[in-house]
């Protein structure tokens, strides 16, 4: 039987993240978690509560932990370390960020050794079988929009990272926590006031953040793959009206390459990969300023004709 | 340490890939890792053609860090053509040393190798030349402090490395593979005199299979770059075996290190591929190879060291001892570097004068 993280007691999983860490599922991806950073399993029981958890494993992808640097700063400035199998990535933050900075550093994990995908920084959503890429650089709005539509029917696959498996072009999915800013954090607890959220944490580098948890469903779907349908740029314009735009496929193609993690790095297969998802996709670009308009207009999207 | 960590059981014993537990790959994966060996261990797998074997999720990341690896070797290819191109009007001989010389040359080594810059050996007097055609063609000078210039251009082998303005690759023009302060002076002349002109490049050469073994040993054990140090002694072994076919290849070997005053590094090479990777070598090499053996307390002591530093900087591969055994070979790296006074002074200026990069 699976046990989830809801199914232990938050001293309980406050104790074995000290301890001997916790082995957590996020879609294909597997984690082994370790941490006594007071604060951290608090937001792991409350926006990683439906993630299965694993009690025995033999193998982890990523080996993970938070910790504070042995230095002086400790007493006065106390900081933050995130460790990749022991050593740092990045230098340390502020201690407050400690949560923020696993999901930073988490995503980090993916997007610098799962090569195996195409990765683009971009949300994708599902409903109907097809799968809607929302690739934009930060301040585009994506993560609003994105976190708007898995509150209103769409599966969330991942709301940072795409993976498009290189060998098949399926979006392989990665449901984690929802990463807000700013007056995003507002207008989507607003609009969803259901929807679970980590607490503020000020004057991060991208701002004030909170994490919204993913929808159940997403998360027990989590291994379920999808077909890219839509790709679509997203902007977020104040006082603008919805408005759906048809792409040549050759500009989507060259700005959704300029999106991406390791395209160049894949060489041919990169470019095979993208031109998949391309060639199989309608693509357009969206303006928006208004939410319910954007839900309107996605529920109204037409599925691509199959080329079959 | 009690049994040596799991990675080096498979490097010594590549067939024991197919046979591991999921538990054991996962340490092997974060070893290889660290030491910069998961795309070799990728190639390992297929030359044998185990790789079907190997579960799903450690094969993601082999097969993760093989498309890395093949993607250095293009970009290798690539920036040799247009260094190539760079340096072609002012017809110097052109060496490519160490990773490019392997994938150049089609050495089993540059399989599964990943690369950070690309070395290549010019006469001394044709360096400025050459830094001025690289630097017409987008190369720049990346070390700009007064200091760090004459630094480089007194006493080193080589020039500050130079990096293209818009790919970002990093190019290391030596014109002797030590130091000019060094104790050892291994002759440029002598190792140009008997370097391969490359097939299908009549403007580019690579060293001789000897000296080619015997430049990666000086590299691993005399400047002691140990971030990499299990992976190039890898590619020690790999080049050893590669090479051990050639008639005269383990004859003329100690010989050649003689000539070149490089018997100490080949003597340590020789006995830590042994050692650690168990690469067979010939017994009357390894007697031949004593001529390079340091004193007994030396030895001792050495192996202590070398024995810590050569594994994976990873804390499943290290004890107590192994922070101090790097600290140690990089202090002595130091000290083979120049004399003492010379170095007293350099590091007088590296700690108080030079200005700091955060």
């Amino acid at each position: 039987m699976i046990l989830n993280v809801s199914g232990l007691a938050p001293s309980e999983l406050e104790y074995r993240l000290r301890q001997t860490g916790i082995v957590l599922q996020t879609g294909s991806f597997i984690t082994h978690l370790q941490t006594s950073i007071p604060g951290v399993a608090e937001c792991i029981s409350l926006l990683y509560a439906d993630y299965p958890l694993l009690e025995q494993t033999d193998f982890a992808d990523f080996h993970v932990s938070l910790a504070q640097p042995g230095n002086l700063r400790r007493w006065f400035r106390p900081q933050v370390l995130f460790l990749f199998d022991g050593s740092p990535p990045f230098k340390p933050l502020p201690l407050d960020q400690a949560f923020p900075m696993l999901e930073w550093g988490l995503n980090w994990c993916v997007s610098s050794q799962a090569n195996r995908y195409l990765i683009i920084h971009a949300a994708v959503i599902e409903k109907g079988r097809y799968a809607a890429i929302l690739p934009a650089p930060p301040g585009s709005g994506k993560s609003t929009l994105c976190a708007a539509l898995v509150n209103r029917g769409w599966r969330l696959l991942s709301d940072e990272l795409a993976l498009i498996r290189v060998s098949d072009g399926k979006l392989i999915p990665l449901p984690r926590p929802v990463s807000l800013k700013n007056q995003s954090i507002d207008i989507i607890q607003n609009y969803e006031p259901g929807a679970v959220f980590s607490r503020k944490v000020n004057d991060t580098m991208k701002g004030t953040v909170a994490h919204m948890k993913a929808p159940a469903d997403s998360i027990t779907r989590a291994t379920e793959t999808a077909q890219a349908g839509w790709v679509i740029f997203p902007k977020y314009q104040a006082g603008a009206s919805a408005l759906l735009e048809t792409l040549p496929r050759s500009r989507a193609f060259m700005r959704i390459a300029d999106n991406a993690f390791n395209y160049s790095l894949l060489g041919v297969r990169g470019f095979e990969a993208m031109a998949g998802v391309i060639d199989a996709s309608l693509c357009y670009d969206f303006t928006y300023s208004n939410l319910d308009d954007a839900i309107e207009t996605f529920a109204a999207l037409k599925p691509p004709i199959s080329p079959m | 340490m009690i049994s040596p960590p799991l990675i080096l059981r498979v490097l010594r014993q590549p067939d024991a890939l197919a046979s591991l537990s999921l538990a054991d790959w996962d340490l092997v994966v974060r070893q290889a890792r660290y030491s910069n060996l998961l795309a070799h261990l990728h190639a390992l797998l297929e030359e044998r053609g185990l790789i079907e074997q190997v579960p799903p999720q450690p094969r993601e990341h082999l097969e993760s860090s093989h498309f890395i690896a093949e993607r250095h070797i293009q970009s290798v290819q690539w920036e040799v053509i247009l260094i190539r191109k760079a340096l072609a009007k002012i017809g110097v001989p052109v060496i490519l040393l160490k990773g490019a010389a392997y994938v150049m040359a089609k050495l089993p080594s540059a399989r599964g190798r990943l690369f950070s810059d690309i070395d290549i050996m010019v006469p001394k007097d044709s360096l400025n030349e050459v830094e001025a055609a690289l630097m017409l063609h987008g190369w720049a000078a990346t070390h700009h402090d007064a200091y760090d210039q004459r630094y480089y251009r007194n006493w080193m082998h080589e020039l500050p490395p130079m990096q293209h303005i818009n790919r970002s690759t990093v190019i290391d023009v030596h014109h002797a593979i030590l130091p000019e302060t060094a104790y050892i002076h291994p002759d440029p002349e002598k190792l140009r005199a008997a370097a391969r002109t490359l097939d299908g490049f009549d403007d580019l050469k690579v060293f001789a299979p000897i000296d080619m073994v015997l430049h990666s040993a000086a590299h691993l054990f005399h400047e002691a770059e140990l971030d990499n140090g299990l992976r190039d002694l890898v590619d020690i072994a790999s080049l050893l075996r590669h090479f051990s076919n050639l008639p005269s290849f383990w004859t003329e070997l100690v010989d050649r290190a003689k000539e070149l005053e490089l018997t100490r590094p080949l003597f340590y090479a020789l006995r830590y591929c042994a050692l650690i990777l168990h690469t067979p070598i010939p017994a009357d090499t390894m007697r031949a190879a004593e001529v390079g053996r340091p004193s007994l307390p030396m030895l001792t002591l050495m192996n202590g060291l070398y024995t810590r530093a050569l594994m994976p900087i990873h804390p499943s591969c290290s004890d107590r001892l192994t922070g101090v055994a790097r600290r140690m070979l990089f202090v002595r790296a130091n000290w083979l570097r120049m004399p003492p006074l010379m170095l007293a002074r350099h590091l007088f200026h590296k700690a108080f004068l030079s200005p700091k990069d955060e």
